[in-house]
């Protein structure tokens, strides 16, 4: 999911109107580091290893910055549910199959909501909380990190 | 962070596998990109063969490298990659197999014509006891699979064998998941010599010269130095030589070490281990070489061979490295994990710190201690010394114990400084300070 420079200067304008001096981001195979009053004209610096390129661009080394969560920080009506392991996520148990859930669908404490699939061994997620699904963020066949959000619940229903 | 330097220099882009507690850590951040492959606890993440292997498949990456520590010397991990298509940046996994089984290197050195210490096997106690009297106390009981000096018990009267056995053994089978041991001769007054070699897989094999890592303090290294003072020319080569027949025997492929015992006074030497991987101590090699050895292991996993023949090598000068770890010298060496709040290492002409620690860095109480090594190379051994007395002086770091004090009261003391420490030189220098400091007694 690569970044467009308007997605980077629709993000530099969040940061401006935010109370935060720094943001670091790191997303499927990119990481964004952005810092206000830097010195630097271009604080800025996006970079993709998907695609390679003869000079990576240096990674920001700052040694203290702010790793947003994607979480709805305090609110405790909403439940993220984190991939348990690092490995490759599928919604369905099987290609072409139903997805084990869908935005809205209601879901209970085990209820299963993917598979993580480690080296040909598949691992169920169950929800872990029990509401409705109101945004899944993982996509199908990708790889997830450990402690990535899944999918979040609205514990209210 | 060391590999991630040559990468860049080298254009590879680099996929950095941590744990949650190493997700902030500078590496993490150098990386083109980290990926998170589990918690804390390396059982959970950095031990994890198949979530290792699956990460660099799920990312794409042609080529996996252990580094020095936890999966590094595990076939299995060699192996998976193998299986996948993934390059392992290191030794073949039949080749850590041969090493990694002590006593099956031990074999292969016979095999290869090197000299090893007098001992063996041992399966029984009736056994290890009508041995022990062959070759004599003080010996060593040590862990078939282990190294690094873990689960290694000394004995000095055979009356104690039995329990040293027991322990041994119980010890190894939780650390290394066997519990074989194997007895052998202990030398009291030895040196801890090393050969760095690199072999291409096909039985080309040279090596870069030899280390002295003879400052140990419960067989953990803590300085390296090259070349390994006082050698005779003719006992140095043939080290040297015994370590890369070593390697050739195995056809070994990629960068490794093979570690001796070196009896100075009796001009003999004896085949201790060989460490399939590439270690905390090379930067001295590199020094004094001018090689990158990173390089030349990612070269060697490449397919492009051995890049430099015998006559290319030619060490220049003396290195001396010390490892600064978070543990407090005042208190018995206990790790101090925590936050460095404030840091400050040296530089200047012939100073190099490899580090992962910046101000605010984070030690994780989960693993190693080590923090940083800072290295010193000039053309001789005394300028070498004063170099890095300077750096040691110099360096700064708060928020944390470290054993900066340790290694100023090495460097400054004449017997190291005289040169050819041997292995019991840190015990006996900590055990005179613990006089000195005894608060004086009433007649």
């Amino acid at each position: 999911m690569p970044l467009t420079a308007k997605d980077v200067a629709e993000i530099t304008r969040l940061l401006e109107e935010s109370s935060f001096d720094e943001l670091y981001l790191e997303l499927d195979g990119m990481k964004l580091s952005l810092r206000r009053g830097s010195a630097a004209p271009d604080a800025a610096v996006a970079h993709a290893p998907a695609q390679p390129s003869a000079s990576p661009a240096p990674a920001a080394a700052s040694p203290v910055t702010q790793r947003p969560h994607a979480a709805a920080i305090g609110d405790p009506n909403v439940a993220d549910v984190p991939a348990p392991l690092l490995g490759t996520f599928y919604r369905a148990p099987k290609p072409g199959a139903a997805p084990f859930v869908e935005v809205d669908s209601v879901v209970e404490e085990d209820t299963i909501i993917g598979i993580i699939e480690v080296m040909k061994l598949m691992n169920t997620v169950r929800a872990g909380a029990k509401g409705r699904v109101t945004e899944i963020l993982a996509r199908d066949g990708v790889l997830v990190e450990y402690g990535e959000t899944l999918l979040r619940i609205s514990k209210t229903g | 962070m060391r590999i991630i330097r040559t990468c860049r220099a080298l254009g590879i882009e680099t996929v950095l596998a941590v744990s949650e507690a190493d997700r902030e850590s500078m590496p993490a951040r150098a990386a083109d990109r980290a990926v998170c492959i589990g918690p804390a606890r390396a059982l959970d993440s950095y031990l994890r063969t198949e979530t290792i292997v699956h990460a660099a498949l799920g990312t794409q990456s042609q080529g996996i490298h252990p580094g020095y520590g936890f999966l590094s010397e595990r076939s299995a991990l060699a192996r998976l990659c193998e299986e996948h298509g993934v390059i392992f940046i290191g030794p073949t996994a039949a080749q850590i197999e041969a090493v990694g089984d002590k006593l099956r290197a031990r074999a292969e050195a016979q095999r290869a014509g090197v000299p090893v210490v007098p001992g063996g096997a041992v399966t029984s106690p009736i056994e290890a006891d009508s041995l022990a009297r062959q070759i004599g106390v003080p010996l060593l009981v040590k862990a078939v699979g282990g190294g690094g000096g873990r689960g290694m018990k000394r004995v000095d009267r055979l009356e104690d064998l039995p329990h040293a056995l027991q322990l041994a053994s119980a010890e190894a089978g939780a650390a290394f998941g066997d519990a074989r041991v194997y007895l052998e001769h202990f030398v009291t007054r030895g040196r801890h010599i090393e050969v760095q070699v690199l072999g291409d897989g096909t039985g080309q094999v040279i090596h870069l010269g030899e280390r002295d890592c003879s400052v140990q303090r419960r067989y953990q290294k803590l300085i390296e130095e090259t070349p390994a003072p006082g050698l005779t020319q003719s006992l140095r080569e043939r080290i040297q030589q015994a370590g890369a027949r070593f390697a050739h025997c195995l056809a070994y492929r990629g960068a490794g070490t093979v570690e001796f015992l070196v009896d100075v006074a009796r001009d003999a030497f004896f085949f201790l281990e060989m460490n399939a991987r590439i270690q905390v101590e090379h930067p001295v090699t590199e020094a004094v070489t001018g090689v990158d050895l990173i390089a030349e292991q990612l070269a060697i996993a490449s397919g492009q061979g051995l890049r430099l023949s015998q006559a290319d090598v030619r060490p220049r000068g003396c290195a001396i490295e010390c490892r600064v770890n978070a543990e407090d010298p005042a208190r018995d060496f206990q790790p101090s994990p925590g936050r460095v709040s404030e840091v400050a290492w040296p530089s200047g002409a012939g100073i190099r710190v490899d580090t992962y620690i910046g101000s605010g860095s984070v030690v994780p109480p989960f693993y190693d201690s080590l923090m940083a090594k800072i290295i010193a190379h000039a053309p001789d051994r005394a300028s070498a010394l004063q170099r890095l007395r300077a750096g040691i002086g110099s360096a700064r770091v708060a928020g944390v114990a470290s054993n900066l004090p340790f290694h100023a009261r090495v460097l400054d003391d004449a017997e190291f400084q005289a040169g050819g420490v041997d292995t019991g030189f840190v015990a006996r220098l900590l055990e005179r300070g613990r006089g000195a400091s005894d608060p004086p007694r009433d007649p």
